[in-house]
C-alpha cells in the first residue's frame, strides 16, 4: 500500500516538474517580458539594466532553476493587469469555484448514481425511458442556455433566487465561505444546477450501463441462486462493482469543472477562477496564465493520485500485487 | 436405498417454453420426468441445446424472462413449485437449493471477502446472529477442506486458485443446509487433478450429509466417476434414463449410443471416432483439389524434421528501473522436441504448465528469452519471412472469438490466401474459399454469410479451412476442441486426421485432455512447471508411463471405460 502511494506520489512530481517547465517556457515566449515593463523610448543600456535586474540574462537553465524555486515557494510572480501577486489573486478566487464544484458534483452523484441504478434495473421500463430522455436533453442543451432559463424563472419571474453573485460571505481564516450564510447558500443553487446537469447526465448513463453489465455476471446469477435480498443484491452486490468507472470518471469530471467552469461563472457572474482565466487571455497576462497552467495541471495530478489510491480501497485485487 | 424418505426432487412432466419474437414458442424442456432421493447425485447429461441447464434454472427460479414453466410440476423436499408463478410457497433458493456453478473464477463476487460471501445467505435465511454465521463459515470452510480456514475467511477470491474457489462455492452452496443442491457443470473449468479432488468433495458430501445432488455435466468421465443415477438429454427430451452403470455400459436409445461412442477412450486408440461420417461426394472432391494445392507446395528433404525446438526458455517479466527489483516468472524452461514430418505431435498438461506458450513462441507471437526453434531446418528469429509465416498456421482455442464479427466468412478465409499471392484476383481467391469449405464439411456456399449464422463446431471448422488457405505445411492446434461438445470433438477430431493425411500437414497438438491426446497424437511430450516432465511415442507412454506425474494424470483422468471395467470385477 505504501509502496503504491510512493510510487504514485514520484510520478505526480515529475509531472509537476514538465509542466512548471511548460509554464516557464510560456514566459519566454508570450511576447519579451523587458519590452512590456520599459517605458516607451527606453535606451538599449536602460533595457539591459532592467534584463539583468530581472535575471532575464543569466543561461536558461539557471533561470528555469529560480524560476522552480520561486514556484516552490509559492511566488507565482506579479500579474501584468492587476499589479498583485498572483498567488494573492487565486487564492481571492479559489474559494469560489472550489464550493461552486463541490456543490454541483455532489449533487450529480446523489442523483445520478440512483437514476443510473433505476434504469438498469428496468432498462426498457417506462419510468427509465422518461429519465433517460430527459436526461438527453440536458446533457444536449449548452451551460449558458440551461442558466440563463434558471436565472430568467427563478430569479426574474419567481424572484426566489439570486441570479449573479455569491451573496453574503463569511470569512474563514482567509477563507471566503459562502456556506454559512442564507443568501450565500440561495446564490450557490442555480449556479450548481447549471454545473451538475451535464455531469449528472454522464454518471447516470455510466452507472446505467456499468450496473446493465454487472448484473449479467456469473456472481450476481450466482447472489440470485443463494436467494439473497434484491435490495441487498442490487445496492450492494452489484452497485459496488459498477461504481468503479464512476471514481475514474468522477474525478476527472471535478478537474474538468473546476479548470473550465468559466461558461457557468460568466452566466452567473460568480467571481471564481474562470472568470480570472478568460480576462486574463484577453490582456494577454502571462503571470496569471501560467500560474493558470501550474494550478490546472497540479489538481489533475492531485485528482489523479486521489482516484488511483481510492481503487486500491474499492478493489482488493490492486491492494496485493 | 432409501425408498420410504421423501424424494428431495421430483420433476413431473415438466415443460418449460420460450415465447419467440414471431409468434411462435420454443419449447426448451419438454415432458420431463425426474426424481431424486437423499444422498443421490443425479447426472443430466446432453449437448449444448440439450436443455439440461434450463432444467436446473427452473428448478432455482433463475429461468431469464420470457423462458416460463409451461406445464408440470417440480416438488422440492415434498413442497411443490407453483408453476404459474415459477415460485414455491416454503422453497427459498439457497435455503433449500443449493447452487454450484460452472467457472469459480466469475461466480464469487471480487470485491468481498470470502466471509462476506459465506455469510450473507445464512444472515439471509436463517436468523443467526453474524458471530453465529462466522463460526458456521468456519466449519464449512472445514468440511469443503480449505487449508488454513480463519486465514482464508478474510480473503479475497483473487488470493484463491482455481479448485480453492470452488470449494468455497460448494461451501457457500452447503450454508443453510438445503436438501438439494444443483451443481452446473462444476468441474468443467478446472484441472484433472483439481477436478477429481472436487468430484471426490462433492461425492462425500452428498453421502454425509445425505444431499441430494442433480449434476449438469457433459463430461461422460464425470458421469462413470459419481453419478448414481443418470439421464441423458436431446433437444429438450430425455433420451435415456436409468442408472449410471447401465446407461453407460449398454445405452438403449440410438442417441445415447450415439453420444457415448463419442467420448474418446484414454484406454485405447481408434482409428477414427466412431460418428455419422459427414464426407459428402462434394466434401471428397473438394479434398481431392485441395490434396492437389498442398502436394505441391510441400517439397524437400524428408529425412530432417519439419521442426526442432531447442533449449527454449520463456521468461515473463516486470521490468523495472531498478535491477533488484526485476522479476521474471519463467513459463517455460528449457524445452526441447522434434516435431517430424507428417506427425502429430502433443503437448499435454495442466493449466499453466507453459503449453500454450510453447505454442505462441513457436508461432512467432511471443519473443523467446533464449533457445532456438528450426522450421524445416532454417532458424527462426524474431523478423519472420513472409514463407515461413505462411508455411505455419495456428487454429486456436475458442472457435467463438476467432472468427472477426463483421467479415463474410468467404472474405475471412480468402483474405490469407490473397495476402500470400495463391490466388491471382478477389474472384479466384473465393473460389479457393468456397473449396476449402467443402473440404471440412461445409456447404461451399454458406461463405456469404458472417460467422454468428454458425455453431461452434462450424465455427471450429472455419477457422480450420482458414489456416489450410496459405497452404500451410505445419498446423499448429491449440486445445482445438475443448470448447466443443463431445460428437462435435469427434467429427473435428476425424477431420484433423484426414487433412493431416491428405495434406501432408505436421502437427502440434496441445490439449489438456489425455484421451484426445491418445486418440490423435503420434507422439506426445508431458509438460508441468514449464518442463517437459516425459516425452514418449503415444502409445508407449499410455501403457507404461515413466514419469510420477504422467501416472499421476492418467490415474486421475475420468474415464468411462475404466470406471466401468472395475465395477464389473468387483460385481
Amino acid at each position: 500500500m505504501i509502496k503504491i502511494v510512493s510510487m504514485r506520489l514520484f510520478q505526480a512530481i515529475l509531472v509537476m516538474v514538465a509542466v512548471t517547465a511548460v509554464a516557464f517556457i510560456m514566459f519566454r515566449f508570450v511576447g519579451d517580458p523587458v519590452a512590456m515593463m520599459v517605458r516607451e523610448g527606453a535606451s538599449q543600456a536602460e533595457k539591459d539594466a532592467l534584463r539583468a535586474a530581472l535575471g532575464l540574462d543569466n543561461p536558461m537553465l539557471i533561470q528555469f532553476v529560480e524560476f522552480f524555486g520561486r514556484v516552490l515557494h509559492g511566488d507565482l510572480g506579479t500579474s501584468f493587469r492587476y499589479q498583485q501577486p498572483v498567488a494573492e489573486l487565486l487564492m481571492n478566487r479559489l474559494p469560489a469555484t472550489l464550493e461552486l464544484v463541490l456543490v454541483a458534483t455532489v449533487m450529480s452523484l446523489a442523483l445520478g448514481i440512483p437514476l443510473g441504478v433505476v434504469c438498469a434495473l428496468k432498462p426498457t421500463g417506462f419510468l427509465s425511458r422518461i429519465i433517460q430522455s430527459a436526461t438527453l436533453v440536458g446533457i444536449s442543451m449548452p451551460t449558458f442556455v440551461t442558466g440563463l432559463l434558471l436565472i430568467l424563472i427563478f430569479a426574474v419571474n419567481l424572484r426566489w433566487l439570486p441570479s449573479s453573485g455569491r451573496g453574503e460571505l463569511v470569512n474563514l481564516g482567509g477563507w471566503q465561505t459562502g456556506f454559512l450564510t442564507v443568501s450565500g447558500l440561495k446564490s450557490l443553487i442555480l449556479p450548481s444546477i447549471t454545473l451538475a446537469l451535464f455531469q449528472l447526465t454522464l454518471i447516470m448513463r455510466l452507472v446505467r450501463s456499468e450496473m446493465i453489465d454487472v448484473l449479467s455476471s456469473d456472481y450476481i446469477r450466482f447472489a440470485f441462486a443463494r436467494g439473497l435480498p434484491r435490495s441487498h443484491i442490487y445496492g450492494r452486490l452489484a452497485l459496488r462493482n459498477a461504481l468503479m468507472p464512476v471514481v475514474t470518471v468522477t474525478g476527472l469530471q471535478i478537474g474538468q469543472l473546476i479548470a473550465f467552469a468559466i461558461v457557468t461563472e460568466t452566466v452567473f457572474q460568480w467571481p471564481g477562477m474562470g472568470l480570472l482565466f478568460t480576462n486574463a487571455v484577453g490582456y494577454p497576462d502571462v503571470p496569471v496564465l501560467a500560474a493558470y497552467l501550474l494550478f490546472v495541471g497540479f489538481l489533475f495530478v492531485m485528482i489523479n493520485m486521489v482516484v488511483d489510491i481510492l481503487y486500491t480501497f474499492i478493489d482488493p485485487r490492486l491492494r496485493t500485487k | 436405498m432409501n425408498t420410504q424418505t421423501p424424494p428431495v426432487l421430483d420433476i413431473k412432466n415438466l415443460r418449460v417454453e420460450y415465447p419467440l419474437t414471431n409468434g411462435g414458442t420454443l419449447v426448451a424442456v419438454n415432458d420431463i420426468d425426474l426424481t431424486i432421493r437423499p444422498g443421490e447425485i443425479h447426472a443430466l447429461v446432453g449437448e449444448s441445446g440439450a436443455g439440461k441447464t434450463t432444467v436446473g434454472n427452473a428448478l432455482m427460479g433463475l429461468l431469464q424472462a420470457p423462458g416460463r414453466i409451461a406445464g408440470g410440476s417440480i416438488s422440492i423436499a415434498g413442497k411443490q413449485i407453483n408453476t404459474r408463478t415459477g415460485r414455491t410457497e416454503g422453497i427459498v433458493p439457497g435455503r433449500d437449493v443449493g447452487a454450484i456453478f460452472q467457472d469459480p473464477m466469475t461466480s464469487l463476487n471480487p470485491l468481498f471477502t470470502v466471509e462476506s460471501q459465506l455469510c450473507e445467505g445464512m444472515l439471509a435465511h436463517l436468523k443467526i446472529s453474524r458471530k453465529e454465521a462466522r463460526a458456521r463459515a468456519l466449519d464449512l470452510l472445514k468440511a469443503v477442506g480449505i487449508p488454513e480456514p480463519e486465514r482464508r475467511l478474510g480473503s479475497y477470491p483473487h488470493q484463491l486458485s482455481g479448485g480453492q474457489r470452488q470449494r468455497v462455492v460448494i461451501a457457500t452452496a452447503l450454508a443453510c443446509d438445503p436438501r438439494l443442491i444443483v451443481a452446473d457443470e462444476p468441474t468443467t473449468a478446472l484441472d484433472v487433478s483439481v477436478q477429481a479432488q472436487i468430484l471426490k468433495l462433492i461425492r462425500d458430501l452428498a453421502d454425509e450429509r445425505r444431499v441430494g445432488v442433480l449434476l449438469v455435466t457433459h463430461n461422460m468421465g464425470v458421469v462413470a466417476e459419481i453419478a448414481d443415477r443418470v439421464t441423458i438429454m436431446q433437444n429438450g427430451s430425455v433420451v435415456e434414463s436409468g442408472s449410471a452403470r447401465g446407461v453407460l455400459t449398454s445405452p438403449k436409445a440410438p442417441y445415447a449410443r450415439t453420444l457415448i461412442a463419442a467420448v474418446p477412450p484414454i484406454e485405447h486408440r481408434l482409428e477414427r471416432l466412431p460418428v455419422p461420417s459427414e464426407e459428402t461426394p462434394a466434401t471428397l472432391k473438394a479434398r481431392e483439389a485441395v490434396r492437389g494445392k498442398t502436394r505441391s507446395a510441400a517439397e524437400s528433404k524428408e529425412d530432417e524434421p519439419m521442426l526442432a525446438v531447442r533449449e527454449l526458455c520463456v521468461e515473463y517479466g516486470q521490468r523495472s528501473f531498478l535491477p533488484s527489483r526485476r522479476t521474471a516468472f519463467k513459463a517455460v524452461k528449457s524445452v526441447s522436441f522434434d516435431v517430424k514430418r507428417g506427425e502429430i505431435f502433443g503437448l499435454v498438461g495442466e493449466s499453466g504448465c507453459g503449453k500454450t506458450t510453447v505454442a505462441n513462441t513457436i508461432a512467432g507471437l511471443v519473443a523467446p528469452t533464449s533457445g532456438s526453434v528450426h522450421f524445416q531446418g532454417v532458424a527462426l528469429e524474431a523478423g519472420r519471412t513472409k514463407s515461413v509465416r505462411q508455411s505455419m498456421q495456428m487454429v486456436f482455442q475458442d472457435p467463438y472469438s476467432a472468427l472477426n464479427p463483421r467479415m463474410r466468412i468467404n472474405a475471412a478465409i480468402a483474405e490469407p490466401i490473397l495476402f500470400y499471392e495463391l490466388a491471382s484476383n478477389a474472384a479466384e481467391a473465393r473460389e479457393d474459399a468456397a473449396i476449402l469449405l467443402e473440404a471440412v464439411g461445409l456447404n461451399g456456399q454458406s461463405g456469404e454469410r458472417f460467422a454468428h449464422a454458425f455453431s461452434g463446431g462450424q465455427r471450429q471448422r472455419i477457422a480450420i479451412a482458414r489456416a489450410l488457405g496459405p497452404q500451410p505445411s505445419m498446423l499448429i492446434c491449440d486445445e482445438p476442441t475443448s470448447a466443443l461438445d463431445v460428437s462435435v470433438q469427434a467429427q473435428l477430431l476425424n477431420l484433423l486426421k484426414d487433412l493431416r493425411d491428405l495434406a501432408g500437414l505436421s502437427m502440434l497438438f496441445i490439449s489438456h485432455d489425455l484421451a484426445v491426446i491418445r486418440q490423435m497424437c503420434d507422439r506426445v511430450a508431458v509438460m508441468k512447471g514449464g518442463e517437459i516432465v516425459e516425452l514418449a511415442e503415444t502409445e508407449t507412454l499410455f501403457s507404461s508411463p515413466q514419469h510420477e506425474y504422467t501416472r499421476e494424470l492418467l490415474r486421475l483422468a475420468p474415464s468411462l471405460d475404466r470406471i466401468l471395467k472395475a465395477e464389473n470385477t468387483a460385481a
